[in-house]
């Protein structure tokens, strides 16, 4: 299959998505919170619309969605697609401030297009999405006002877990926490015990939150983990290898732990603490677009640049 | 006659570029300047095959650029500079090209070593970063060799990584750390008997697990700062398993040249691009 696309002149070679430049909107990086630019914080918010605040974060019920499988756009190739994707939701904050409104209209309107994100992931056949919700190096920012946002955005967590499992089960969209949830509320980490367990038999789209996560932590514990097993006598230093370790990572919740393609949003060119070992081989798109404003199109263009890629894993491609 | 007047027109040439670069780089230096920058130098082949040129000779041209490059950072004051010569993965390439390699490896390593190289011109101290046991003998012995012969210098470092992948180096520091905290452990208790002394089980305990300085410790890499740019070039926007750990929040740029065709505008591009995000990057490598 892969030989004979190679042969096709698709649609998308016409349109060469290389490395685009960061072009910086109008506000200086320094008036924007830097607590909050490089990780996603706008996935869950959850409640009525009447504040006109708040609103439903994940997929509205679609009695007719079973008639989108498999619909994807002309411009990608339904046959390579990714089976992981990963996105690092930047951005939202910095969408607000342009507009002059408050933080929180920001993370509802990042709230949207997590939504569209995660409709289309079921509908295009992506098995695994992963979104960086928080880092753990968020934590040790000391200025009161981030810690008053972390808060708000836990009892936001919070109450969209209370109110959309119903309709995870009915998107049969599995439900995975990576990160340490011991520094979350009490009640947060009942619900997302909770919604793990509820989802845990869904096959459709495994959605993975990562919350207070850090790849190096995640590196680290496994490291542990695998001394530990030393200091027990069930394995010697010298029989640890990458298998071993890759099966410690957080990441062993999903059969696909690496992602095939990172999306990040406004234009920031980094990795930010995410992922690390699992981003060995992993194409890296960096979107111009803020989060709020990420829709299908810049998602087809983010999957059009990925399917144009050619991986050798540092072999060549035949000649 | 005139081949004097042309080597004097081409010397006084060659003058007034270098005073401008050297202009440039001072306006540069107002900004910050980074200290440690990466290269992957993807691209060689690509470059021979656009080129007609003869096998191997891609990265001849790529070993030009990185001479070329090495002069830019010195002038700049940029202190470490590492390249991603050979990956462990690369060993899967047919055997003719992974030989053709070694040999200018070991060819450039020999040349390095020469009075009138660049490494003693520019005092540049050489580290060579990977799991070497995987080269040949000759290869591994003339990277010794190097090693030692550059021990002194200390203008600016060059971290040349060969039969490396970040994973591998991972893998290595856990097995390392490991072994290390075993020992450790066991020397504890081994004065603990011999003074028939009772240090505690929760002390020991303490002393089980491995922490974040314990791997940072034994990577290959521990021998220099985290870097501020890694430069992959031909436009490929992919890690491919180098320095995954290290640039967890280090600015990424990927220009579209290929290797031999990166020169000064694109560090310069770099540099600029890094100086526009650097004060935010400090402010959080302070709080972290």
């Amino acid at each position: 299959m892969a030989a004979m696309q190679s042969f096709q002149i698709h649609p998308s070679t016409l349109k060469h998505q290389r490395f685009p430049h960061a072009t910086r909107n109008k506000l200086s990086p320094n008036t924007c919170c830097p607590l909050f630019s490089f990780v996603s914080k706008a996935t869950i918010l959850s409640g009525p619309r009447g504040n006109g605040v708040l609103v439903n974060c994940l997929p509205p019920v679609d009695n007719h969605a079973d008639e989108d499988l498999g619909s994807v756009p002309p411009d990608l190739w339904k046959d390579s697609m990714p089976i992981h994707v990963a996105v690092i939701m930047d951005g939202n904050r910095r969408w607000a401030q342009m507009r002059g409104l408050p933080s929180v209209s920001g993370y509802e309107a990042g709230a949207h297009a997590f939504r569209t994100v995660v409709d289309l992931c079921c509908k295009w056949r992506i098995t695994v999405l992963t979104v960086f919700v928080f880092s753990s190096d968020n934590w040790t920012r000391p200025k009161v006002q981030h810690l008053v946002e972390i808060d708000f955005i836990m009892e936001l967590l919070e109450r969209a877990l209370r109110d959309e499992l119903q309709q995870l089960m009915r998107k049969n969209v599995r439900v995975s926490l990576i990160g340490d949830s011991t520094r979350l509320p009490k009640p947060l980490q009942v619900l997302l015990r909770e919604a793990e367990e509820t989802t845990k038999n869904n096959s459709q789209l495994h959605l993975i939150f990562a919350l207070n996560y850090s790849g190096q932590n995640d590196i680290l514990q496994a490291c542990q983990n695998m001394a530990l097993k030393v200091k027990d006598g069930h394995i010697e230093p010298e029989d640890i290898n990458k298998f071993l370790l890759e099966k410690e990572l957080e990441t062993n919740c999903t059969e696909f732990p690496n992602p095939d393609l990172l999306i990040r949003t406004s234009g920031e060119l980094r990795i930010s603490n995410f992922f690390l070992w699992q981003l060995a081989y992993t194409k890296l798109y960096f979107a111009n677009s803020l989060w709020p404003d990420f829709g299908e199109d810049e998602f087809v263009e983010a999957l059009s640049s990925f399917q144009q890629r050619q991986r050798r894993y540092g072999g060549r491609s035949g000649s | 006659m005139d081949n004097k007047k042309e080597n004097l027109a081409g010397r006084l040439f060659g003058s007034f570029i270098r005073y401008m670069r050297r202009f440039l780089f001072r306006v540069l230096s107002v900004g910050p300047i980074p200290n440690h920058l990466a290269f992957i130098l993807d691209g060689n082949r690509r470059y021979a095959r656009k080129w007609d040129l003869g096998e191997g000779m891609g990265h001849r041209a790529g070993f030009l650029s990185l001479m070329s490059l090495m002069k830019y950072c010195y002038e700049l004051g940029v202190k470490y500079v590492t390249i991603y010569a050979f990956s462990i993965d690369n060993f899967k390439r047919r055997p003719e090209e992974v030989q053709s390699v070694m040999d200018l490896m070991l060819e450039k390593i020999e040349g390095l070593l020469k009075e009138e190289s660049i490494v003693n011109q520019y005092g540049v101290r050489v580290y060579f970063i990977g799991n070497l046991n995987l080269l040949s003998e000759t290869v591994r012995l003339a990277t010794e060799k190097a090693m030692k012969a550059t021990s002194n210098n200390d203008k600016i470092i060059l971290l040349v990584c060969m039969a490396y992948t970040s994973t591998d180096e991972i893998v290595h520091a856990a097995q390392e750390s490991c072994n290390n905290k075993r020992h450790e452990i066991q020397s504890v208790m081994k004065m603990n008997d011999a003074q028939n002394g009772d240090i505690g089980k929760k002390k020991l305990g303490e002393n089980y697990v491995i922490k974040l300085a314990d791997i940072e410790r034994n990577m290959y890499m521990g021998v220099a700062p985290d870097p501020d740019i890694l430069i992959r070039s031909s436009g490929e926007t992919r890690l491919s398993n180098f320095l995954l750990w290290q640039t967890s929040n280090c600015l990424l740029y990927s220009p579209k040249a290929l290797w031999p065709e990166v020169g000064l505008c694109h560090l310069v591009w770099a540099v600029l691009n890094f100086q526009r995000v650097h004060t935010e990057l400090e402010k959080r490598r302070k709080q972290l």
